[in-house]
């Protein structure tokens, strides 16, 4: 594996391997192992042409667990503003001599792009590219699904909210089937479902209350308002009280579920406080677990396996 | 070739109580590598009657060759039970060969603390050494040539074999 771009293409026996190896990056209490010198000498840059805080900051705290040298670059504030195209800065950061790339973009496609277009050593991990995929995301969920409900085989899981805009929701639905889980549902009103989802493998609901019956995990995803054209949504009072994570629906699945969320969170749009800061909440976990995942990501691409 | 391990374990147990007569104290930390070196220091830390608890090290994330064969998915976080600042360590692993497993150790070792001694123990010393590092203590010392490989199985029951590689 020379590059991480989408979950959409990895066999079981791959995706489980980065979980394993992200459990070997876990200490007992949740967090990561101290810091390891596997990656010492190599250069990360976190090119970042869209605006994050848990992901940038979780690759930066992973790679430097793992002793290399990262770089912050906040694109939007930089030369693409002067007019240089994506490969024109993408070739001068080649010539720092660099070993990996972490990007996120506002265009579908981005990381794909770049890394057929970049030299063969350096390694290319999508950190989100338009609507297409968020892999990373999609790994650190699994990892936290697993590591809590076990395996995935015995798991009904509900995706919640704005599927259209989601890439997250896209990468979390092949991780999940590739994985065997053993039913995924997707619950969102008909404008922010997008077309023939069904063809993913996902049976699609539009109302919260039947979607939720006895569902083992449920994942909440953010209104991507930045992302909205057109009026698809009445109001976000109203998308709350049709589509809002309560306590009274959480009791609807099945006991001991987990809510998860990728963050940022909207309180009392599409969840509730009362749920977020549940004891069944898990989004707290799933930021403590993306260190170790995206560390297993990048050590496995230094070391170039499978 | 099969060699008694039995044989050699009881050798490495009366080596290691001498050793650690020699040292400033009678309760030293015994650390296992992983995965053989876990299954001989847990014969020796229950034959010696160790009192601090064993330590655990799986150097996996220290090697030297991880550009070249990349990462143990099974590696297992390792355990150091207490704070290594000035106890003497006694290391163990199951084969000593070119001794940069030992290296590696020692290097995430110093990432704990820093120990008042290390001394190494090893089951079996095959030669073809690569680093300037030696154990202490040794089970059996045996010359074998660089295609000849010992291999610990176990850990029941525990079994060495010498492999010749085609």
């Amino acid at each position: 594996m020379q590059h991480f771009l989408t979950t959409e293409s990895l066999s079981k026996d791959q995706l489980t391997n980065i979980l394993d190896t992200a459990e070997s990056f876990t200490n007992v209490d949740g967090g990561t192992v101290k810091k390891v010198p596997l990656l010492r000498g190599k250069t990360i840059i976190n090119l970042f042409f869209e605006a994050s805080t848990r992901t940038r900051t979780t690759f930066e705290l992973a790679a430097k667990r793992l002793s290399a040298d990262v770089l912050n670059m906040n694109i939007s504030s930089s030369a693409t503003v002067k007019g240089e195209s994506l490969l024109d800065t993408l070739r001068n950061l080649e010539a720092m001599h660099v070993d990996m790339f972490i990007i996120r973009h506002q265009d579908s496609g981005a990381a794909e792009f770049l890394s057929r277009h970049i030299s063969p050593h350096i390694s290319v991990i999508n950190a989100g590219d338009g609507r297409h995929a968020h892999p990373t995301q999609a790994m650190l969920d699994m990892y936290t699904i697993r590591k809590i409900k076990g395996e995935f085989k015995n798991l009904k899981v509900a995706i919640v909210g704005d599927l259209l805009h989601s890439r997250v929701a896209r990468s979390q639905i092949h991780a999940l089937r590739t994985l065997g889980a053993k039913e995924i549902r997707v619950i969102a009103p008909r404008t922010l479902l997008p077309a023939r989802i069904e063809s993913l493998g996902v049976k699609a609901f539009h109302n919260i209350e039947t979607g939720l019956k006895n569902v083992d995990v449920i994942v909440m995803l953010r209104l991507q308002k930045e992302r909205m054209q057109g009026a698809l949504l009445p109001s976000e009072h109203e998308y709350f009280h049709l589509f809002g994570l309560t306590k009274e629906r959480v009791a609807l699945a099945a006991k001991g579920a987990i809510v998860m969320h990728p963050g940022p969170i909207n309180r009392g749009v599409e969840i509730s406080s009362e749920v977020a800061d549940s004891s069944q909440s898990v989004i707290l976990k799933q930021v403590s677990y993306s260190i170790a995942v995206r560390m297993a990501i990048m050590a496995m691409l230094a070391g170039n396996q499978s | 070739m099969n060699i008694n391990v039995d044989e050699l374990i009881s050798n490495l147990t009366s080596q290691t109580q001498e050793l650690i007569n020699t040292l400033g104290t009678d309760q030293p930390l015994m650390i296992g590598i992983y995965t053989g070196g876990i299954w001989i220091a847990e014969h020796l830390h229950a034959s010696l009657k160790l009192e601090k608890p064993m330590g655990i090290l799986d150097i996996s994330f220290y090697r030297d060759d991880f550009s070249q064969i990349g990462l143990n998915p099974q590696v297992k976080p390792s355990k150091i039970p207490l704070d290594i600042t000035d106890e003497h360590i006694i290391l163990v692993d199951d084969v000593l060969h070119t001794g940069r497993t030992v290296r590696a150790a020692l290097n995430e070792l110093f990432d704990y603390g820093r120990p008042a001694s290390v001394h190494l123990a090893v089951l079996i010393d095959r030669g073809e050494r690569e680093l300037p590092i030696d154990a202490q203590v040794a089970g059996k010392r045996i010359d074998l040539p660089p295609h000849q490989h010992v291999k610990l199985t176990g850990p029941k029951p525990l079994k060495l074999e010498v492999i010749t590689a085609i």
